[in-house]
């Protein structure tokens, strides 16, 4: 009996194996004591009947598991919602705080239905030309009604994941002073035509893409066009009240939670994992080293960051630090399958100071508010992080994703010139000049119909009572300074 | 009958409570106040850009004493609220013209 169980702990992984390689040519139920005792009797037959089994077993197919993996990729995604919502909360006021939870959760409830309705068909529809996609089975995705093409279903919902990614960084930079209507007016539109005309140009098969630039998972198709519609957003509706003395100094307006700040870059950290490594799109070995490239840019991002603001104010700042994280992980973003390990945390280290600097260029020199950066971890670090590729980019590494003709050449500090930095230069460029045009336009038409701006006394009061009716922390005393 | 008014730090709270039950002070009325003397507030750090917080947390004790007492219970305060840096507070004494005890009508020092 002794014997009998040491058979089966050992070998219990080929007796799984021959019970169902014996039940398929037997079709005789048996215990799996039965196929060790089997296994015990003779090698000989475990060897034979293993082999048969490799045959017979039905492994999960290729395509399943690239369903399965972009499912799993965007849930994690998905959760960034949460991770958004927390830490724009966190670096808010208390007043304010229901209202960015409104938004958090409307631009993904009115951007996953415009997305669904046209903005997968522009940005994927393989119908259009260059600069804009069309294919009129996307549109309600009139192709996978009943669930007849899960590729399709699953890349649809991967994809819109990643574009409410894009529409909610506008809600941190506009926060405590935007109206909740004009805000959900630009939720649409972002969804509907916004993002997916610039994601054609790079992930749709469009002009950018033709050119060779490489924009691994969205620092520039995602990060940058929320971020450039956040700087065309805030120039428009100006500072909140307060932010500014009237001889341009710069007054901090301390978020009302720090704690649910840092849960928030945690969540969005851990989004993350699925939003770079589920960016190659199918179930392949290379997902773990775009796990390793962007755990080592969020490291060095917030290590970089803490330590300028040490050396700075004397102090580590939090504040700081968790946007430190964060441009770690925006810069890692473009160039997570196209560098080695090192050059990873290179990007994420440069990522950590830019971000502290950038952010009070934007403050104290633009005297532009922007009360969660966005401006600075999404738009300046997702420009470095897709300039980065030009420069880090690594043609043995990009091939292992991509295939000899559509590879990207070798960066500039791995002797491949300039051509790689160009393409990506241009990328950031046009990128910048079409989302930001649009983006003021769009404000301007909001500013002059509808109105950016709530009333002095409601930004007073709080954005909570004034536009939803209700307090965030009725039981606490809230400040309304 | 005087008011006593001390204005202390925090954590001192429990030590300047339990030197006032020492001598016999039965009761007192304690508020959590915002205020800066000499101390200043202090600076803090938020993005990057340093601020000043003006106004530092203080705990506000105001008890009542027959006039006989007022000595010792404003040295007992003034000795365990002392740490001897800045920002230690005040004690301040005022007088008090009448004290009712409400649930029996009580007047004068058997009222405090």
């Amino acid at each position: 009996m002794k014997r009998l169980l040491t058979n089966i702990t050992s070998g219990f992984w080929k007796a799984g194996l021959i019970a169902a390689a014996c039940a398929a040519f037997l079709a005789v139920p048996l215990s799996a004591q039965d196929m060790a005792a089997d296994v015990a009797a003779s090698s000989d037959t475990v060897v034979a009947a293993a082999e048969t089994a490799v045959e017979a077993v039905a492994y999960l197919p290729q395509g399943t598991a690239d369903i399965m993996w972009l499912v799993i990729a965007a849930l994690l995604v998905f959760f960034m919602q949460a991770g958004f919502a927390m830490v724009e909360a966190g670096m808010t006021r208390a007043k304010n705080a229901c209202n960015i939870m409104m938004k958090n959760l409307m631009d993904f409830c009115i951007g996953a239905l415009a997305f669904w309705a046209v903005g997968y068909a522009i940005m994927y529809g393989g119908g259009g030309n260059s600069f804009i996609g069309w294919d009129p089975t996307y549109v309600m995705m009139s192709a996978a009604t009943a669930g007849q093409d899960g590729a399709l279903s699953a890349g649809w919902f991967f994809q819109v994941v990643f574009a409410a990614t894009a529409a909610t960084i506008v809600s941190g930079a506009m926060a405590e002073r935007t109206k909740f209507i004009t805000y959900c007016f630009y939720s649409l539109i972002i969804s509907l035509v916004l993002y997916p005309i610039t994601g054609h140009w790079i992930w749709g098969g469009g002009w950018l893409g033709e050119m060779g630039m490489r924009d691994f998972a969205g620092s520039t198709v995602v990060h940058s066009v929320g971020a450039w519609c956040a700087l065309a957003g805030c120039i428009l509706i100006g500072a909140r009240k307060g932010k500014f003395g009237k001889d341009g100094s710069v007054h901090p307006i301390p978020g009302h939670n720090l704690v649910l700040a840092s849960l928030g870059v945690f969540i969005l950290w851990f989004g993350w994992y699925g939003f770079n490594p589920g960016s190659t799109l199918v179930a392949v070995d290379g997902i773990a080293h775009v796990a390793v490239t962007t755990t080592l840019a969020a490291a060095g991002g917030g290590l970089a960051a803490m330590c300028v603001s040490w050396i700075r104010t004397a102090k580590p700042d939090l504040s700081m630090t968790l946007n430190g994280v964060l441009a770690g992980l925006v810069g890692i973003t473009a160039p997570c399958a196209s560098v080695t390990t090192g050059a990873a945390v290179i990007i994420g280290l440069v990522a950590g100071v830019l971000v502290y600097f950038s952010a009070l260029f934007v403050e104290g020199k633009l005297k532009i508010d922007d009360p969660v950066g966005a401006i600075s971890v999404h738009g300046v670090c997702g420009a470095w992080g897709t300039l980065s590729v030009g420069l880090f980019g690594s043609r043995a590494v990009d091939i292992l994703y991509w295939d000899d003709a559509t590879a990207i050449k070798d960066g500039l500090f791995y002797g491949g010139g300039f051509h790689q930095l160009w393409i990506q230069l241009v990328g950031v460029a046009s990128v910048f000049a079409f989302t930001f045009a649009t983006a003021f336009v769009l404000f301007m038409i909001l500013k002059a119909t509808v109105g950016l701006r709530v009333s002095e006394e409601e930004e007073t009061m709080g954005l909570d009572i004034g536009e939803h009716g209700m307090e965030a922390y009725p039981d606490f005393s809230v400040r309304q300074n | 009958m005087k008011l006593i008014i001390a204005i202390i730090k925090p954590f001192k709270l429990e030590e300047v409570k339990e030197a006032l039950a020492e001598i016999g002070i039965e009761g007192m009325t304690v508020t959590e106040v915002k205020g800066f003397g000499r101390q200043k507030g202090h600076t803090e750090i938020y993005r990057g850009s340093e601020y000043t917080v003006d106004f530092l947390p203080k705990v506000k004790l105001e008890i009542v004493v027959p006039d006989d007492s007022v000595t010792k219970t404003a040295d007992a305060i003034v000795k365990a609220a002392k740490t001897g840096k800045i920002g230690d507070g005040k004690v301040f004494v005022l007088p008090i013209e009448e004290a009712i005890r409400i649930r029996t009508d009580e007047r004068g020092d058997s009222a405090v």
